[in-house]
């Protein structure tokens, strides 16, 4: 035995004689992981967020998060001499006195984006390979409340440094709370400690970011992945893949560094992206000040759909009885996001009630053999987009030359018009891929090698399919619709309620497919063959 | 809803292929030499951190196409840090990738659900428990528990009534008084009629009382637009003509809205327009609502000239100033 094996043997046996972890670690080393890109979108957004850990723990050495004024005696010229609240300063004072200062900004601020933003793409893949299915639905729940977090975390992060920019995303904020009925007013005297601006907001929402938000967060991203890990991963369909197995890569070593390696990669880019790509120059804006404003405000885009929404909403306000609901902020500020949000929460439910299907599914769909989930979340996405174009009407207006009232008019129109058109477009698109891939199965790939026939026929040679190609198109179950019994057994009218009618009308919609090949039919198709 | 259509059974797996790793010892020196190569560019990349974070001046820039002049010290710093991570990060997956085993493992899944048994023994011991604490019988300890727990559980929301003050009326008042002097922004000059030519726009905030200082909470509720137009340009109303003076009229600049600063103004149209969310106002018609989101006019401030010819307030504003609530009538 050599030195460096005896060594490990003694610490090894000292921590196995105190914990016993030799068995559960022998087991877990062996832990299978199935191999997909889109798998490493959710690893991306837990990269970001310890990037974010580092970088915001550096940055909070030098913030100073206090609304008192000071005089600026920093290096950056133009703002010398200029009066500006603390935490201004020290957000300047980071940006050009700090040696990395600017760089460790630059690269919290990217992480904030690429967190938010892998989060969305995790989330979109989970959703159209159905992956949020029994026995997932919790971890779905999770997900969407840590999108939920990361976006208000986001929010409060560039609220934070107290410029020009931040202060009117913070004054449009305040304008919500405020327009809540009934309580609004108390709430928003309560979270800002008095009117707006306040002179305690800033170290307020310093502790909610850097203390508050960040702890849940990292509680709900644990046992997301506790679920992950004790649920074992999806896999994607394909040859010797089933519903009871796990196909992939042992955790030790192949999975530790591929998941080791990529989280180096991302932090790379992350700096990569913080050392050459200006990211909110916050000294340029100025601080803050209420009767000031920038032309081309903007929020963060995970942010943008929102303020999309704000400023397409129609001028609708009520007054009754001496009170004031403001539809115009309430609509879009909170009740849409609310029926969002909660729609996406609820989903895996409305599924299985639409499906009437209760089984655990652990193979992932391919989102053209669920036409109507895939169609949905193209009209989802549909909206949001609009939502975000229109976010970003004043820039597109500029950059563009265009009319600003026609963009929000185009904008208001198309958030109604576009997402049922997504929906239906995208469904006649999986229909016709099914119709395709019934194609191959059938009569094989079209080779574009033309080949003449003795009698002067022209005919075009197709090449049959793998056995493994062909079990991936057909591998996926086609659900019939539940049918809804009028007359029981006993021959008496049933009259079925009003929800078993509604399900049993999804229940049809869902199950519209493209019938896939049949063994029958491929028996016979080589009878006439040979 | 079964498979049984099924045309085809599952194949299994594929036959396992080699990589040229596994089978050439060349393929695999190189492989190796390469996973070497890139630790050793991250090991550089680090050296590049320590050179620009010790010898590059934090105020020395450079030119850089595409990027333009950029900040040496930071960039070298950001650079070094980029590269020492994607060596390693590089490195270790082009290892997995090429040197470790790609052989497919399986493993087995079982249902999440517990088996029958341990469930009904898990329902019986509950059952067991609960009998031995009595939970069944003891209602008056039951509910005077609850009654405690739920007591207890609202002083935290108490505690937390300190966080503001009660909005009182506070929302409702700004301060301008009859008589208060327009100054400008900055400045604190006081304004004459004639400062003012036709087209022109300033932001004025009320004159401070000697000793008084100006807060941002003040300005987020004073801020007023003057516009200078023709007289005859207006389309007035005779008590909101009478607010403005000699074709000066003036505007909250809080947004009716969301409480923006409105800050644009279009000379030729003679709108205003909020940057935040669009909503536009007719200048000429006391500044109604033509386009956006926002659903009442910017309120008038009603001015004249002092005794000396400076513009002040004749009245405060006569209703609240900014966003929308509750309570607003």
């Amino acid at each position: 035995m050599s030195a460096r094996e005896r060594v490990t043997g003694t610490v090894a046996n000292y921590v196995d004689e105190r914990t016993g972890s030799a068995k559960w670690l022998k087991k877990n080393l062996n832990k299978v992981f199935p191999d997909h890109w889109s798998f490493m979108l959710g690893e991306i957004a837990l990269y970001s967020f310890v990037i974010l850990l580092l970088s915001g723990t550096f940055l909070t050495f030098w913030f100073d998060p206090s609304m008192e004024h000071v005089v600026y005696k920093g290096s950056y010229q133009p703002l010398k001499d200029v009066e500006m609240s603390a935490a201004y300063a020290s957000a300047l004072n980071i940006s050009f006195d700090v040696r990395g200062g600017l760089l460790m900004r630059q690269i919290h601020h990217w992480a904030a984006l690429i967190f938010m933003a892998s989060i969305v793409v995790h989330l979109l893949r989970v959703f159209f390979t159905g992956a949020f299915r029994k026995p997932r639905e919790f971890n779905w729940i999770l997900g969407i409340g840590l999108l939920t977090l990361g976006i208000v975390e986001g929010f409060l992060g560039y609220s934070l440094p107290d410029d020009l920019l931040s202060g009117t995303g913070v004054r449009i904020a305040h304008a919500i709370i405020q327009a809540i009925p009934v309580v609004g007013t108390y709430l928003s005297f309560f979270a800002f400690g008095g009117a707006f601006p306040s002179e305690i907001f800033i170290p307020r929402i310093y502790v909610v970011h850097i203390l508050l938000i960040p702890g849940i967060m990292l509680a709900l991203i644990t046992v997301h992945l506790m679920l992950v890990w004790y649920q074992k991963h999806t896999q994607y369909p394909g040859p010797g893949r089933t519903e009871k197995n796990v196909v992939g890569y042992p955790l030790m070593p192949v999975y530790m560094a591929k998941a080791g390696g990529f989280f180096f990669i991302v932090f790379g880019v992350t700096a990569l992206l913080g050392a050459t790509a200006s990211i909110n120059p916050l000294w340029l804006y100025g601080p803050y000040t209420p009767g000031q404003v920038t032309a081309g405000s903007q929020p963060d885009w995970y942010m943008g759909w929102l303020d999309g929404l704000v400023r397409m909403a129609p001028p609708w306000e009520t007054y009754a009885f001496g009170y004031t609901v403001s539809w115009n902020i309430l609509l879009p500020g909170l009740i849409l996001p609310g029926i969002i949000f909660t729609g996406m929460a609820l989903y895996p439910f409305i599924e299985s009630w639409i499906t009437g299907d209760k089984r655990e599914h652990h193979i992932l769909d391919r989102p053209r053999n669920v036409p109507n989930r895939t169609a949905l979340g193209a009209m989802s996405l549909t909206f949001m987009i609009v939502a975000l174009i229109n976010g970003g009407n004043d820039l597109l207006a500029t950059h563009f030359d265009l009319s600003i009232n026609q963009i929000m008019w185009g904008t208001r129109i198309g958030i109604i018009v576009l997402p049922p058109l997504a929906f239906v477009i995208t469904k006649r698109i999986c229909l016709s891929l099914q119709r395709a891939d019934r194609e191959l199965v059938l009569h094989g790939r079209e080779t574009g090698r033309l080949v003449m026939l003795p009698h002067g026929e022209f005919v075009e040679v197709h090449e049959e399919l793998t056995p493994e190609k062909k079990w991936l198109l057909t591998q996926h179950e086609q659900a019939a619709p539940i049918e809804l019994e009028l007359v029981d057994q006993a021959g008496v009218r049933n009259p079925k309620s009003f929800r078993a009618k509604l399900q049993a009308r999804f229940s049809a919609a869902n199950a519209e497919a493209v019938a896939k090949p049949t063994a029958q039919e491929l028996k016979q198709l080589e009878n006439e063959h040979h | 809803m079964s498979n049984e259509l099924a045309p085809l059974s599952d194949p299994g797996l594929p036959a396992h292929v080699h990589r040229k790793a596994d089978t050439d010892p060349v393929a695999e020196k190189r492989a190796e030499q390469q996973v070497a190569v890139l630790f050793g560019i991250s090991a550089f990349g680090t050296l590049l951190f320590i050179y620009s974070y010790l010898f590059i001046d934090t105020k020395s820039f450079v030119f850089i196409p595409v990027m333009g002049n950029t900040n040496a010290h930071q960039l070298g710093l950001g650079m070094g840090l980029a590269i020492a991570l994607l060596g390693i990060g590089f490195g270790a997956v082009h290892w997995a990738k090429t040197l470790m085993s790609d052989t497919e493992v399986i493993a087995e899944r079982h249902e999440m659900r517990s088996e029958d048994s341990d469930r009904d023994a898990f329902v019986v011991s509950v059952k067991e428990r609960a009998e031995v604490a009595g939970l069944g019988r003891r209602s008056l300890i039951k509910r005077t528990l609850g009654l405690s727990v739920g007591l207890v559980g609202i002083s935290p929301i108490l505690l937390l009534g300190d966080l503001g003050p009660m909005p009182g009326k506070s929302l409702e008042e700004t301060s301008w008084r009859k008589g208060t002097r327009l100054v400008t922004d900055p400045g604190d000059r006081p304004i004459k009629p004639a400062d003012l030519e036709v087209g022109a726009v300033a932001q004025v905030l009320p004159e401070l009382r000697p000793g008084q200082k100006r807060t941002l909470n003040d300005i987020a509720k004073d801020a007023v637009l003057l516009v200078r137009l023709r007289t005859e340009e207006f389309q007035l109303d005779a008590e909101r003509l009478s607010w403005t003076y000699q074709g000066i009229i003036a505007f909250s600049k809080i947004c009716s809205h969301m409480g923006c600063a409105v800050a644009l103004y279009e000379q030729t149209t003679k709108h205003l327009l909020c940057p935040c969310h669009q909503s536009t106002f007719d200048v000429t018609r006391a500044a109604k609502v033509i386009f956006g989101p926002s659903a009442r006019p910017l309120p008038q401030l009603a001015i004249t000239v002092d005794a000396e010819g400076f513009l002040v307030a004749q009245q405060p504003f006569n209703e609240a100033v900014g966003p929308s609530y509750w309570e607003r009538s």
